[in-house]
C-alpha cells in the first residue's frame, strides 16, 4: 500500500471532496487525522473512515479560523500518530453573492475559512516538516481562483491566495524536501454545488469540454498523485482537474 | 546542576558545524551566522531548531532572531539554561 506508515492530516473531511481524499489514502494504509467544524461528526467519520479500511483515525472539532485551536489540534495529532507526512488543506465555504451585494460578514467568512486557515494548519507543521526533511502538502484551491467567477469575488480571492502562497511555500522549503502544490477543481458533484440553480448549472456544463461534472475521486486521485512518491520533483504547481474548463 | 561556559561553547560549535557544515577553526565567538558563516534565513532557523533540540528547550521566535552570532548564542544558552 502507497502510503502505509503516512500520517495524513485532511480539514474539512466529514463530506465533499475532503471525505474522498481522507477515504482515498485511508485505503492505501495511512493513519487519517481529520478536522470539522463539528467534533460529534469529525469523531463519527474519523471512527467510521478506520473501521472501514483497518487504519489508524483521529477526528476533532476545530474552528479552523483560530490559530491556537487549530495548533492544538496539530499537537494532539502527534501526541497521537508522532508525525504528519501529508497536509492536504481542503476545508472551504462559499458565501456568494454579486459584489454590490456582497456583505462584509460575507467577505470575511470566506478569506478566514479558505485562506487564513491554510496559514494557520502550516505553520503548525512546516517545523515538523523541517525536522523530518519531509513533508507533502496539497492546498485544494479551485477554478475559480485561476478565472475569476462572478458572484464568487470573495471565494475567487481566497483560492487565488490560496495559490500564491503554495507557490511561495514551495521556493520556501524546496530545498529541504518538502513539496507544495495546489489542487484546482472544476465543478464537482459536491453539496457545495447542489445549491446552484439547474440553469445556471446546466450552463456550465456547457462550458466544460469533457460536458460533465466532476467526481470527488477525480479530485483525490490528483491529491494522491501530489503525495506519492512519483510526485517528488513536482513543487509549486497548480493542477487543474477541471475538465478542461481552464487551460 | 550547572554546565560551564567552555562546556556550552562547545556544544554550540558542534552543531553550528553540523547544520552548517563549517569547520571548527572558521567559528569565533563573534561570527555570525549570516555574514561569516554563510547560513541563510532557512539555515538561522534550522540552527535554532538543532540548538533546543541540543539543549532541550524551546526557543521563542522573538529570542531566536536576536541569537545571530555564536557568542550571543552561548550568552543566550549560559542565561537560559541553568
Amino acid at each position: 500500500m502507497m502510503f502505509n506508515g503516512q500520517v495524513v492530516v485532511v480539514t474539512g473531511a466529514t463530506r465533499g471532496i475532503g471525505l474522498s481524499i481522507a477515504k482515498a489514502f485511508a485505503e492505501q494504509g495511512a493513519s487519517i487525522a481529520i478536522c470539522s467544524t463539528k467534533d460529534d461528526q469529525a469523531k463519527k467519520v474519523a471512527a467510521d473512515i478506520g473501521s472501514s479500511f483497518n487504519v489508524q483515525t483521529y477526528g476533532e472539532g476545530v474552528d479552523i479560523k483560530d490559530f491556537d485551536a487549530v495548533g492544538r489540534f496539530f499537537d494532539n495529532v502527534c501526541d497521537l500518530f508522532g508525525q504528519v507526512d501529508v497536509l492536504v488543506n481542503n476545508a472551504g465555504i462559499t458565501r456568494d453573492n454579486l459584489l454590490l451585494r456582497l456583505q462584509k460578514d460575507d467577505w470575511d467568512d470566506v478569506i478566514n475559512v479558505n485562506l487564513n486557515s491554510i496559514f494557520n494548519t502550516t505553520k503548525s507543521v512546516i517545523k515538523r516538516m523541517l525536522k523530518k526533511k519531509y513533508g507533502r502538502i496539497i492546498n485544494i484551491a479551485s477554478v475559480v481562483g485561476l478565472m475569476g467567477n462572478p458572484g464568487q469575488s470573495n471565494y475567487a480571492a481566497a483560492k487565488g491566495g490560496m495559490i500564491a502562497f503554495s507557490k511561495s511555500v514551495a521556493r520556501e522549503y524546496g530545498k529541504k524536501n518538502i513539496t507544495v502544490n495546489t489542487v484546482a477543481p472544476g465543478f464537482i458533484e459536491t453539496e457545495m454545488i447542489e445549491s446552484l440553480p439547474k440553469e445556471y448549472l446546466s450552463n456550465i456544463i456547457d462550458n466544460i469540454p469533457m460536458s460533465r461534472l466532476g467526481t470527488p475521486s477525480d479530485v483525490s486521485r490528483a491529491v494522491m498523485f501530489l503525495a506519492s512518491k512519483d510526485a517528488s520533483y513536482i513543487t509549486g504547481q497548480v493542477i487543474s482537474v477541471d475538465g478542461g474548463m481552464y487551460m | 546542576m550547572s554546565i560551564s561556559k567552555e562546556e556550552v561553547y562547545k556544544k554550540v560549535k558542534a552543531v553550528v558545524v553540523e547544520q552548517l557544515g563549517v569547520s571548527e577553526e572558521e567559528i569565533t565567538e563573534e561570527a555570525s551566522y549570516t555574514e561569516d558563516l554563510g547560513a541563510d534565513s532557512l539555515d538561522t532557523v534550522e540552527l535554532v531548531m538543532a540548538l533546543e533540540e541540543e539543549f532541550s528547550t524551546e526557543i521563542a521566535d522573538d529570542e531566536a532572531e536576536r541569537l545571530t552570532t555564536v557568542g550571543k548564542t552561548v550568552d543566550y544558552v549560559l542565561n537560559n539554561l541553568k
